[in-house]
């Protein structure tokens, strides 16, 4: 299944934020968990996730420090801030909202489609 | 996993292509490279060899042309330096040839107009009253043609464009109407404000029109910066020229004097402002590594001018004193101050933590919000004493507009240097104050004559 590109543009930011929620992150790691997360269905091209973190950052939503990889290589590290928790705290909301309406509508259309038949 | 040579260089010649890349910045390609890095590692163990690795690892970062622009979206600070979008090789040549000709083509026809009204009979050298033409014009013989540039350098639409008109032929208008009664306060003020009113409307061609997003005006507010800064590099060598000028026809009995001055000095000055224009675009490489060198260097010099001055006052206890061209004084003293920290903001990157120089751009805004205030004090006290004049009441609402910002920057720029919050902030403040100096400026222009009964 392809997963449509502005879904994916929209799901991601609090995808991204809520696997910083679990913990500080760096990208490649964060990218692995969304395959994890997803069954490999939410795909991006690896490197737009970054411009993607540096926005977050911008916004006060991540922390970031460079830190040391395991082979001694300089690697960044993203970690949520209070402010980003209260942002994706905000965006679960709404996304709570979106996914019970189309629940609501799918579960109706379905029996439409069924006492249709 | 060791990675082998062959490897090795596989990854440094992927990295200096992507150095080439302007909107990537090199942290954010050592981060790139980490992941890639990280990937060919995974891929390895997996069973693929360097090659596949490699490839695979490449192909899944995406192509570097669509990930710099996404990049440069996000750092739209450095999608304005136009070199990822722009497209290159013979094209690029030609579209910057073709933004020279207009260029200098609209410089020479600002230059050409502002000597059109002398076949009119009015004269440059006229006496510097409300009724001199050129005082209430001048600000037409400029902007105009500016507003013109960047509306067909960045395609402007066709309601756009008719937007765009409207504010000019206003201004136009109400500039050759209004009664020049009494002494000509308002017709002085509108005079001064209209070029400040024009400017920020030419800002509406600049951002194609996008004038509510906020990182487009912080490229006007950069673009801005800039230009005053190649504009009086112009200034300066247009200085020369004409004393070369004089000296040299001097030598052989001519007196050149009075051709620099109607004809080198006025059409120069309207002309350069286009010149500057341009060339901010066109090198950018040049300003963008001199502007910030220069704000560096003046933040703290205006800062130890600004507390100098207060620790004056606290110890001989004198108090401002306000007499017009004190109080004109004071406001272009506050106006620089705003624009330095305009200028700094804008050219900041976000990203970075608070360090010394934020400390002391935090302590300008301190300082210049105390003189502010002082300026203030002074003002409302002569306005008790003497009542209402259009150009205290001017005074009265830059210096309140000014309390305003500067007051509300520090607040910010405190919390940011105490790691309560993010730059943006700041930057947003800045940004989504602009509209309040047009608001302003418009009101001097439109209002006043008729609140004071154009005296």
């Amino acid at each position: 299944m392809d997963i449509g590109k502005d879904l994916v543009a929209a799901s991601a930011t609090p995808l991204v934020m809520a696997i910083l929620s679990e913990g500080s992150s760096y990208g490649y790691a964060i990218n692995k968990r969304v395959g994890e997360l997803s069954g490999g269905e939410i795909q991006w091209m690896d490197g737009m996730l970054y411009p993607l973190l540096h926005r977050l950052e911008r916004n006060g939503y991540v922390e970031a420090t460079w830190g040391k990889s395991e082979t001694g290589r300089r690697r960044k590290y993203y970690r949520l801030t209070d402010q980003g928790r209260e942002e994706l705290a905000h965006q679960q909301r709404q996304w709570q909202v979106v996914d019970s309406a189309l629940r609501g509508i799918w579960c109706t259309s379905i029996n439409l489609v069924l006492q249709g038949n | 996993m060791e990675m082998t040579q062959k490897l090795e260089e596989r990854i440094n010649e992927w990295r200096a292509y992507l150095d080439q890349h302007r909107a990537i910045q090199s942290v954010d390609a050592e981060e790139l490279e980490d992941h890639l890095r990280s990937q060919v590692k995974t891929l390895g163990e997996v069973g693929l060899d360097d090659d596949e690795a490699f490839f695979v690892a490449v192909k899944r970062l995406g192509d570097l042309d669509s990930l710099s622009k996404e990049f440069a979206r996000e750092y739209s600070e450095r999608l304005w330096k136009q070199l990822v979008v722009s497209p290159g090789g013979d094209e690029a040549a030609s579209d910057a040839k073709r933004n020279a000709i207009v260029a200098v083509g609209l410089a020479i026809a600002a230059g050409i107009s502002i000597k059109v009204p002398e076949l009119f009979g009015y004269n440059l050298e006229e006496p510097d009253d409300s009724l001199n033409f050129y005082i209430r014009n001048f600000s037409f013989f400029v902007l105009p043609f500016l507003a013109g540039y960047f509306a067909w350098k960045r395609g402007l639409g066709k309601v756009n464009r008719m937007w765009l008109a409207v504010p000019f032929v206003i201004a136009a208008l109400v500039m050759n109407l209004l009664p020049a009664g009494g002494e000509g306060h308002t017709v002085m003020l509108a005079a001064i404000h209209i070029p400040i009113a024009l400017w920020l409307t030419v800002g509406f061609a600049y951002t194609n029109g996008h004038w509510r997003n906020h990182d487009q005006r912080m490229n006007y507010v950069r673009f801005s910066g800039e230009c005053f800064i190649y504009y009086t590099l112009i200034a300066l060598g247009g200085g020369v020229l004409v004393m070369s000028m004089m000296f040299i026809f001097n030598s052989i009995g001519l007196n050149a004097e009075e051709f620099a001055e109607s004809w080198v000095l006025p059409c120069g000055v309207v002309g350069a402002v286009l010149i500057s224009s341009w060339l901010v675009e066109a090198k950018q490489s040049i300003i963008e590594n001199l502007a910030p060198v220069l704000t560096r260097l003046f933040t703290p010099l205006f800062t130890v001018l600004l507390l100098a001055f207060l620790g004056t006052i606290i110890l001989t206890g004198s108090s401002i004193n306000i007499e017009r061209e004190a109080l004109i004084g004071f406001d272009l003293l506050l106006v620089l101050v705003l624009g330095l920290l305009l200028y700094s903001i804008s050219v900041r990157d976000p990203h970075t933590p608070p360090g010394v120089f934020d400390v002391l751009q935090f302590l300008l805004v301190v300082s210049a919000l105390v003189v502010d205030m002082l300026a203030l004090w002074a003002i409302t006290d002569r306005i008790s004493e003497f009542g209402f004049s259009p150009n205290k009441v001017a005074a009265l609402g830059e210096n309140l507009i000014l309390l305003v910002n500067l007051g509300w920057s520090a607040v910010l720029y405190g919390r940011f240097l105490m790691k309560r919050s993010a730059f943006t902030p700041v930057e947003r403040w800045q940004t989504s104050y602009i509209p309040v100096y047009a608001a302003w400026a418009w009101f001097v222009v439109l209002l006043f004559p008729i609140i004071f009964n154009f005296q």
